[in-house]
């Protein structure tokens, strides 16, 4: 019965060229399918093979023994004689694998660039937007996005030339190649991402509550401290994230201007060592399939871990804001 | 539609593993003798043009990994092939391997031109590595805190300093560990209390050390690395799956010979013979 119904609805009858376009579509929408799915079957594959080379890490015994979870994570005794330290000394008779002093490092640089880049990023792209008059602004975006281009090894390279020995000599720092370096050779970087996400939620933010705050009387650095930048929130939220992102994954930079020293200690003048910089400067010479390869796929996934958790936090954090703003349950 | 097939058969062959094709030698290893690998490398195919000899670096420690792995033909290495590595070959090809000692080099350590401190015992230059000595003051130089230089651990000459000065004990996890030689050189020469190490160099900035025995400061000169004298001299190997047979023979007859060493003088390193 159904199936009559259905048969008597027969589609109109369409002309020959309007049935090959309906194909054509059709070929055309399964392709954009099939692209799309390749974006996610890539990244699967990625999180499969990266996760699987670091598993080893848990199921062979010899792998275990030589870089189980306590040594990473507890003290461990480098020297005889000595006390027992948080070492990162994976080429060894004894390798020790402490991931201490490798969070340590990447919290460091991380902390000393995100200090820098958010203020100046925020606070640019509020002045972009907000306060710069249209021809100075017209030239600020795409210099600053022009920044953004910038290989991030001719960053390093330039930390490393310039910027060390001149911080150097201007802080009175024990050596060239320390946090700091390295955190300001990362701020370089992420300026200009945070300045773009931040620029354009606040050009996003509508008319009419700049015109309202005015006409109430508030003069417009109020307008822009108290109206435009919380409407902007969640969208610079969303910069300060990206940046913080990039920090944490940025590599060449701190490989570079870091020294690389696996250090344990407070001091920002110190040679750090960063989880992501391990990686590049030991993956070329570890024996394919040994306990030291598999830990620097460990490492892989911890870094994907905090980005992804970080990327939770935030987008749930962003939504409570927007409905902090919009007072609506949506 | 025939160029067409014509391009991507050759962009397939680029892709392909190197080793696989015909008339080529691939070296691979050992940063310190990349430039030297690259001059024998272009004197060899001057002579002989049918075969192509491709030399990249990377560390000693890819080089013999690339080896294990038989991505590569030669492997260069600046140090002695470890027994897991060793062992590894043995399993995998069922060979022990060919060392083939190509040239000399020694081990200097650097330190800044403004420095007055001229040579140290092996013993110092030991416990400064490992963290002990942390003052240029304990070994006569100024009241400064000594900043450490180290290669990164795929380096050959961070295994050869490892092995020969701190006796296989680890480095001072205080000690940065840089990029290569030139890295090396070029934070010795603008850090004023710096020490570094790696092969003989020839820059502005940074003076050489002599290591003091006894009374006695051996310094790293061409005789006294050619005699054994100075106590840092080292191999150049040529690591190889099997005996060289055919093209791979063919270049390593060429780098022992008085032509292929006379490169060796003038890359900076010492003849083995």
């Amino acid at each position: 019965m159904q199936q009559g119904l259905t048969e008597t609805m027969a589609v109109p009858r369409l002309s020959a060229a309007a049935r090959r376009r309906q194909l054509r579509e059709k070929v055309i929408a399964g392709f954009i399918t099939l692209m799309a799915f390749t974006g996610i079957a890539a990244l699967l594959l990625i999180i499969i093979f990266v996760a699987k080379e670091a598993l080893a890490l848990f199921l062979e015994p010899e792998a275990r023994h030589e870089a189980g979870l306590s040594k990473m994570f507890l003290p461990q005794v480098a020297r005889q004689g000595r006390p027992a330290t948080f070492t990162w000394q994976p080429v060894s008779n004894i390798p020790k694998v402490s991931m201490i002093p490798l969070f340590i490092g990447t919290l460091k640089t991380t902390a000393v660039s995100m200090l820098v880049a958010v203020p100046v990023g925020v606070f640019g792209a509020l002045y972009a937007a907000e306060f710069a008059p249209r021809r100075l602004r017209e030239l600020l975006k795409p210099v600053i996005e022009l920044l953004a281009g910038i290989p991030s090894v001719v960053l390093g390279f330039f930390a490393l030339m310039v910027m060390a020995t001149f911080l150097q000599e201007t802080l009175g720092l024990n050596t060239r190649l320390n946090a700091v370096v390295a955190g300001l050779g990362l701020a370089l970087a992420i300026v200009p991402v945070i300045f773009t996400v931040a620029e354009d939620s606040l050009t996003a933010v509508p008319r009419s509550y700049r015109e309202a705050s005015l006409a109430l009387g508030a003069t417009p650095w109020e307008t822009a401290w108290k109206v435009v930048l919380p409407a902007a929130a969640p969208g610079i939220l969303a910069a300060c994230v990206l940046g913080f992102g990039r920090a944490i994954g940025e590599t060449m930079i701190i490989l570079m201007a870091s020294g690389n020293a696996a250090i344990v200690s407070a001091d920002f003048g110190d040679s750090v060592r960063s989880l992501s910089a391990t990686i590049a400067a030991e993956m070329g010479e570890v024996v394919v399939g040994s306990p030291h390869y598999s830990i620097l796929f460990f490492i892989g996934v911890q870094l994907f871990v905090f980005t992804f958790i970080l990327n939770m936090l935030a987008s749930t954090w962003t939504k409570k804001v927007i409905k902090r703003l919009t007072g609506s349950a949506s | 539609m025939k160029t067409f097939l014509k391009s991507l058969v050759t962009v397939l062959m680029l892709a392909l593993p190197v080793a696989a094709q015909a008339g080529t030698v691939t070296v691979k290893g050992s940063d310190t003798m990349v430039i030297l690998g690259q001059r024998w490398a272009e004197e060899f195919m001057k002579k002989s043009s049918a075969t192509k000899v491709q030399v990249t670096g990377g560390g000693s420690g890819t080089g013999l990994a690339a080896l294990q792995n038989g991505t590569t033909d030669i492997a260069m290495s600046s140090r002695e092939m470890k027994e897991a590595e060793g062992e590894k070959l043995r399993t995998r090809y069922n060979t022990t391997g060919t060392e083939i000692a190509v040239a000399k080099d020694g081990v200097t350590f650097y330190v800044n031109e403004g420095n007055p401190v001229t040579s140290l015992t092996m013993e110092q230059l030991r416990d400064i590595y490992l963290g002990d000595i942390t003052n240029w003051k304990q070994v006569g130089g100024p009241d400064a805190a000594i900043v450490v230089y180290s290669r990164e651990n795929s380096s050959g000459t961070y295994v050869f300093v490892k092995d020969n000065v701190l006796n296989g004990e680890d480095f001072a996890s205080s000690a940065q560990t840089l990029p290569g030689t030139a890295a090396v050189v070029n934070a010795v020469a603008k850090e004023k209390h710096g020490i570094g190490y790696g092969g003989a160099a020839y820059a502005k900035g940074i003076k050489e050390l002599k290591v003091k025995k006894g009374n006695e400061e051996i310094a790293p000169t061409a005789d006294n690395i050619k005699s054994g004298k100075y106590p840092l001299s080292r191999n150049l190997f040529f690591y190889l799956r099997n005996k060289p047979a055919g093209e791979v023979k063919a270049f390593i007859d060429f780098a022992l010979s008085p032509e292929g060493q006379a490169v060796v003088t003038k890359v900076g390193y010492f003849p083995v013979k």
